[in-house]
């Protein structure tokens, strides 16, 4: 087996609702894909299926050596211990907002966090774990935040701070859900520019799911376009970001782009 | 004439420690105070109050239902609250139903099912039914003693060995699940800890006033700090000191021990939430500080 991730007729759904209707995709190793699609199209619980979050009805996923199978009757993966295994050489970077402004935790510690599971239970984090906290703020750019209380950062900034836990995990797949909604344009393109940066230096194997299609265009080898729980479209960015598909995909009126994407975001 | 009064308060004060009840209720409020305050900072970093709540009432359901049926209350407060935390995790995940929703039917309906079995006691134990109810400190008896010490003692182990993953999962669960930790395991043991906590003091503190005594405690640690550390010890201090306080002045005053307990802890919340650095906004302190202050005087 050469590609790193393999999903087979993937079927998720939340209680009545479908989120994904038997999706088989192979992810080759270092590949950097953008997941696109409108809201609702199941690009979040494409992720989560990744990482053993989500439930599976059918199907199977395979990674890094591991095998989540749906049996007959649908399977969670929340409580296995096996999976959490897994999930210790998987970096998550969840939409943001997802944490109460309120939580006493410090950005440094926040960071920290990346590296329990990797400790295991009943360990504390030791010098060189720290080290490795500090170098990772760094790198993103938040080190003058280490000691500020995360809720009391802005938006861009809790990104930042979601990437280094991510990757001071020291993964082998890199999980990003719409890391650059919500920012402003300044941020964006500084995200972005990261992501790029940290896929060209570590050939990290990297799963970005955007609201933008466009924002995907200049950094992904692969684009996967979903519609209502299906593949609409995958393949290289300028062949599936053709204003035909996004057309089929958005609704008619939705995109008045000239020439599709192809003026580019850089 | 002056020395009389403050020679008979050195003498109350003196009777206070000396009196073997009060010596129990004491040390009943050390691991009582430390073991509900902790687990309080669990319970409102997690954001579970309405699950404590329903956790707590069950106890006092299991307690009664236990006394009607000729056993030791905590036997059935124990199994209750466990139940309850086994049944409400799981449950208010799945998210089929809506949690204040199902969580208001189960806490309502176990304050139900305890007023119905002490509706159905003989006079003599109900009476002992309503020190569940309101608490009785002072008549705390050998295992009473025993489960309360030994449930503080559990809880600040528990914390110690886990830190690093409460700290995960009061951050965030999902991100806690995702970096590779049991999550859900753990917080599944939260929940069951919040169970014994509460069964323990159930006899002391009495059903309707535990949660209190959890919550509290902690709400006020959460004024001063965004250090988890900090936040469990100082949570413990005020929980204990709002314990021992409370006892001695409802000796002093002659009022009920545990609502004495709660009063105390609820003052001291208002007074650290008036002064709360985090209420304060940093422009203000330096207008206050460049000369403002100097003005008003």
């Amino acid at each position: 087996m050469s590609e790193m991730i393999s999903l087979v007729d993937v079927v998720v759904s939340y209680r009545e609702d479908v989120a994904l209707w038997g999706v088989s995709l192979d992810i080759e190793k270092g590949e950097l894909i953008g997941i696109a699609g409108p809201n609702g199209s199941g690009k979040t619980t494409l992720l989560t299926v990744i990482n053993g979050l989500g439930r599976l009805v059918r199907g199977e996923a395979r990674l890094l050596g591991f095998v989540m199978k749906s049996g007959a009757r649908g399977r969670d993966f929340r409580l296995s211990p096996r999976i959490a295994k897994m999930r210790k050489m998987i970096g998550y970077v969840p939409q943001g907002g997802a944490v109460d402004p309120r939580v006493p935790v410090n950005v440094r510690e926040a960071v920290m966090i990346g590296r329990y599971g990797l400790l295991g239970i009943g360990r504390h984090p030791r010098k060189e774990d720290w080290e490795k906290v500090d170098c990772m703020l760094e790198m993103v750019g938040v080190a003058h935040l280490a000691e500020r209380p995360f809720g009391h950062l802005s938006g861009g900034e809790q990104e930042r701070v979601a990437i280094a836990r991510a990757l001071v995990q020291e993964p082998r797949i890199l999980l990003l859900d719409e890391p650059t909604t919500s920012l402003d344009w300044r941020s964006r393109t500084d995200i972005l520019a990261l992501i790029k940066e940290i896929h060209r230096r570590q050939k990290l194997t990297t799963l970005m799911v955007t609201h933008d299609p466009g924002d995907t265009f200049n950094i992904c080898d692969r684009v996967v376009l979903l519609k209502e729980g299906l593949i609409a479209a995958v393949g290289a960015p300028e062949k599936v970001l053709t204003n035909a598909n996004l057309q089929s995909v958005y609704g008619d009126s939705s995109f008045s782009h000239k020439g599709g994407f192809s003026g580019g975001y850089f | 004439m002056e020395t009389a009064p403050s020679l008979t308060k050195g003498v109350l004060a003196v009777g206070i420690f000396s009196s073997i009840f009060m010596q129990r209720a004491l040390l009943v409020g050390l691991g009582g105070g430390i073991a509900c305050s902790m687990v309080g900072v669990l319970v409102v970093g997690l954001r579970l109050s309405l699950i404590g709540v329903s956790i707590s009432h069950a106890a006092l359901a299991g307690g009664v239902i236990a006394l009607f049926a000729g056993f030791n209350p905590l036997g059935g407060a124990l199994i209750f609250s466990l139940a309850a935390a086994a049944i409400i995790g799981p449950l208010t995940d799945r998210g089929e139903l809506n949690t204040d929703t199902s969580l208001g039917v189960v806490f309502t309906m176990m304050i139900g099912l305890a007023f119905l079995f002490m509706g159905l006691m003989n006079d003599a134990t109900r009476n002992q039914a309503q020190g569940l109810l309101w608490g009785s400190i002072l008549t705390a008896g050998d295992l009473d003693l025993v489960a309360v010490l030994m449930t503080g003692v559990l809880v600040v182990v528990a914390v110690a060995v886990f830190f690093k993953e409460v700290q995960a999962i009061i951050f965030n669960r999902e991100i806690a699940l995702a970096v590779g930790l049991p999550a859900y395991w753990i917080f599944y043991g939260i929940l069951f800890l919040t169970g014994i906590t509460v069964t323990a003091t159930l006899q002391p503190i009495g059903g309707l006033l535990i949660f209190s005594l959890i919550v509290i405690p902690a709400a006020t640690a959460y004024q001063l700090t965004y250090n988890l550390k900090t936040l469990f010890l100082s949570a413990a201090a005020f929980g204990v000191s709002s314990c021992w306080l409370g006892l001695i002045l409802a000796h002093l005053l002659a009022l009920p021990c545990a609502a004495t307990i709660i009063t105390v802890a609820g003052l001291i919340f208002l007074v650290v939430a008036a002064f709360s650095p985090k209420r304060r906004v940093k422009s203000i302190d330096e207008a206050v500080e460049n000369g403002f202050y100097s003005i008003s005087e």
